[in-house]
């Protein structure tokens, strides 16, 4: 069959419905032994531990790079978490703290969260912490020029933001919670992939409704046309919202059985979050000792 | 019963030997429902007159596990001797029970529905030991719709004289009702629920190869202290039912089958003139317009074929799909196929599960070998099926064409033939082209199409942008060689009432 002309093409439309139910039963997989075991190391590994506050400090940060190299010192056999994600200004301390761990160092940027700024200045910004040490920017997209329309402008926003990142990777943060619909977060998926995306990501974490499955389902299928389409990987992350083991071992099960087994690993799947690294380490010292420790007996950093 | 406590919340410990690894895809380690909670009997009676009774000739027949051919179970065979018995106890009930006051017959279905939530966990097991479907299916379907057909005919019971507005209603008298394999207990409650509502008493026949559940809702029964002979149960095979229907003492058949039995009995009952609802044979075709939700409408299509293991009377069993996207929804569909999981039907994790019968699977191998002999091209999932038990890999056929015997013929198994088409006129000319009209189902993203094309087939059910969904409130029946009358809703009433002016 020939492939339909590039003018005539659009994002296929995304019934909410059908959506709701299949990830209903996504849910009802029941994840036990040792694909349990094996599937939170692996959910623990694809991290990316998150600090995003006004009172963040450089000891902060290097207490949180600490847990990312060693989640858990009671079994040195786990994996470290993907990345550490920090603000600009906190990146070089990230950087010297994480320096030669193998996790790897992001940093949200472009006027994160709201986008606001002047498309100069979130340039600068992308340039600014890649040249402090980060590897991979999480940027966000402006949200109101999308909902407006303004398609290419976003489009030429996130090619800016790819060329700026150099060879840094680039999630492109859709905010899916003010997008509202399927519909637009499949085409803003579309859009943010053709324009260089490396990562597509749901949300800021300032904002409620963050990550949900749903919408994580509707942006894997958008990544699974894309790479049928043009055979080009592309990853994604999820975050926000997801504080439970449970809730990450079914996000896995989604990317398994929508994706399959090549994305099940962190360089195509990350979970942005901070509260789940503890629950996944004490579901691991559960399964390890057959019962569960207090919160205590976990570090808080 | 702590014992039970403790078995529910042990965590499967990874054994030492198991090092299956999340990442590779491979299966996921088994996730079996307990099966403690559920007791099945070495042998079950007849239900007659409130008791427990053997069969006069003393005949039993083994009903087995599909998915291990193990035997679960003896019961029964009903002879003529007992359909005289049990229509007896059912006449003897009916001048009580249909002069009780009305909202007294709505209270015993309410508490049946509460006792049947109460012990659904115990129903979904055996329903899935003694019929094959998967564990989530009878928990998560199966059970639930039962309970609420009794909840929602409870709330009818009281209220008939609103149903029909300016009507005076009456019922029948002894209802005989005939049910399948498919979803056997939910079956029973489509019948046993708007008899009862409605003032009828019953006399149920459960099919040969799934008694089990029709008789733990008789033990239901006699806990709700249900007036003895309101609801008798029989098990046997077809000669049971041909009895049942060819009683003279009987006023109303209702039966869900096949076509083929389905004219038999509407040959017996010709000649005098007993009302009957039949609920039969399907070939449902299955709608994706170009403009679809495509990833959805792929997910509608696993439930309209897949769901039961095609064991669906409403099955989305002919898919007819535009030429422009008919490559992207193949290929899409061979992809979704391989993460559909085949076997143990007490796993959480199981997706399809066993086929109901040697004789069910002898018959969806005979139409397969068919439709490879008439030149349709085969696709099979590769997923690994159990060595022991009766199974079909989820099939599906292209490059089918309307005069084959696999387009045409109701295979009742997880196998879908796609044929393509190219305007919406052709679409619906196809959908109608079949003996069957029992259901359907229309996938775009435009209202006026929906509504266009809903309103041009000839099906007593069309879904649109979903399949396979059900609720009590909604009537259920077909067109030409579907059957007769409907179940469900407020239409479900008029079939067990004489309205009377």
């Amino acid at each position: 069959m020939k492939p339909v002309p590039r003018y005539l093409q659009h994002s296929p439309p995304v019934d909410a419905v059908g959506i709701t139910e299949r990830v209903a039963r996504f849910k009802t997989r029941s994840i036990k032994a040792a694909t349990k075991v094996s599937g939170l190391k692996l959910a623990l590994s694809m991290l990316d531990l998150t600090t995003l506050e006004g009172k963040d400090s450089p000891g902060k940060v290097r207490q949180l790079c600490r847990k990312a190299i060693t989640p858990d010192p009671a079994d040195p056999s786990l994996p470290h978490v993907g990345a550490v994600c920090v603000y600009p200004t906190m990146v070089a301390t990230a950087h010297k703290a994480l320096k030669g761990s193998g996790v790897h160092l992001a940093s949200v940027a472009t006027s994160f969260p709201s986008g606001l700024g002047t498309l100069a200045a979130r340039l600068e910004e992308i340039r600014y912490a890649v040249g402090e040490g980060a590897d991979e920017i999480d940027m966000v997209i402006s949200r109101g020029r999308f909902l407006a329309g303004e398609f290419n402008y976003v489009f030429d926003e996130i090619a800016a933001c790819k060329e700026a990142c150099g060879t840094a990777h680039l999630k492109v943060i859709l905010e899916t919670g003010e997008l509202h619909t399927y519909d637009n977060v499949r085409r803003a998926s579309d859009l943010a992939m053709e324009a260089g995306a490396d990562f597509i990501k749901t949300s800021t974490g300032k904002m409620a409704p963050a990550a949900t499955p749903e919408v994580t389902l509707v942006m894997l299928q958008a990544i699974q046309d894309y790479h049928e389409r043009t055979g080009r990987m592309i990853g994604m992350k999820p975050a926000g919202g997801i504080r439970d083991a449970k809730t990450a071992l079914s996000y896995l099960v989604m990317v398994r059985e929508v994706l399959g087994p090549d994305w099940l690993n962190p360089d195509w799947f990350r979970f942005g979050a901070s509260t789940l690294a503890n629950d996944i380490l004490m579901q691991l010292a559960k399964q390890r000792t057959g019962h569960y420790a207090s919160p205590d007996y976990f570090s808080n950093d | 019963m702590a014992a039970k406590k403790k078995n529910k919340k042990a965590t499967v410990a990874p054994s030492p030997a198991d090092n299956r690894d999340f990442r590779t895809g491979e299966l996921y380690a088994p996730a079996p429902e307990a099966r403690d909670h559920a007791t099945i009997e070495a042998r079950y009676d007849l239900f007659i007159g409130g008791k427990f009774v053997p069969a006069e000739n003393g005949k039993v027949f083994a009903t087995v596990n599909p998915a291990t051919e193990e035997t679960l179970s003896e019961v029964a065979a009903a002879g003529a001797a007992d359909v005289d018995r049990a229509v007896a106890a059912a006449r003897k009930a009916f001048p009580a029970w249909s002069r009780l006051k009305a909202a007294e017959r709505g209270k015993y279905l309410f508490r049946l529905a509460r006792l049947l939530q109460e012990r659904a966990r115990e129903f979904a097991v055996i329903e899935s030991l003694d019929g094959g479907k998967p564990i989530r299916e009878s928990r998560d379907i199966d059970i639930p719709l039962a309970a609420a057909h009794f909840f929602y005919y409870a709330g009818w019971a009281d209220k008939l004289a609103y149903a029909f507005p300016g009507r005076n209603v009456a019922p029948l008298g002894v209802a005989a009702q005939i049910i399948p394999w498919n979803f056997p207990l939910l079956m029973a409650a489509w019948k046993i629920a708007p008899a009862l509502a409605c003032g009828n008493t019953v006399v149920l026949k459960p099919a040969e190869t799934t008694p089990l559940t029709a008789l733990k809702l008789a033990e239901l029964i006699a806990d709700a202290d249900l007036p003895p002979g309101v609801v008798n149960i029989l098990t046997g095979n077809g000669s049971t039912g041909d009895a049942l229907v060819r009683h003279p003492d009987i006023d109303k058949v209702a039966f869900t089958g096949s076509t083929a039995v389905g004219k038999r009995i509407q040959k017996a009952l010709a000649a005098r003139g007993t009302p009957h609802t039949l609920e039969l044979g399907g070939k449902a075709a299955h709608i994706i317009f170009d403009d679809a939700p495509i990833d959805q409408a792929v997910e509608g299509i696993v439930n309209g074929i897949f769901f039961n293991q095609g064991h669906v009377c409403c099955a989305g069993s002919r898919l007819l799909v535009q030429e422009g996207v008919a490559g992207t929804i193949i290929r899409k569909l061979k992809r979704r196929m391989e993460t559909l999981i085949v076997g143990d039907p007490l796993d959480k994790n199981t997706d399809i599960g066993a086929i109901n019968s040697r004789a069910q699977l002898e018959r969806i191998r005979e139409l397969v070998d068919s439709g490879v002999r008439e030149g349709a091209s085969l696709h099979q999932s590769a997923q690994p099926l159990p060595a022991k038990g009766y199974w079909f890999a989820p099939t599906i056929f292209t490059d089918t064409a309307q005069s084959q015997r696999i387009v045409q013929e109701e295979i009742f198994g997880p196998v879908l033939t796609i044929s393509t088409f190219r305007t919406p006129d052709e679409a619906v000319d196809k959908a109608n082209n079949t003996p069957y009209g029992l259901s359907g189902g229309v996938w775009t993203d435009k209202g006026a199409r929906i509504f266009g094309a809903t309103r041009a087939l000839r099906a007593g059910v069309v879904w649109a942008n979903t399949f396979n969904r059900f609720d009590p409130a909604s009537p259920f029946g077909g067109y030409k060689e579907s059957g007769l009358g409907r179940e469900g809703g407020l239409q479900g009433l008029a079939p067990y009432l004489h309205l009377l002016p």
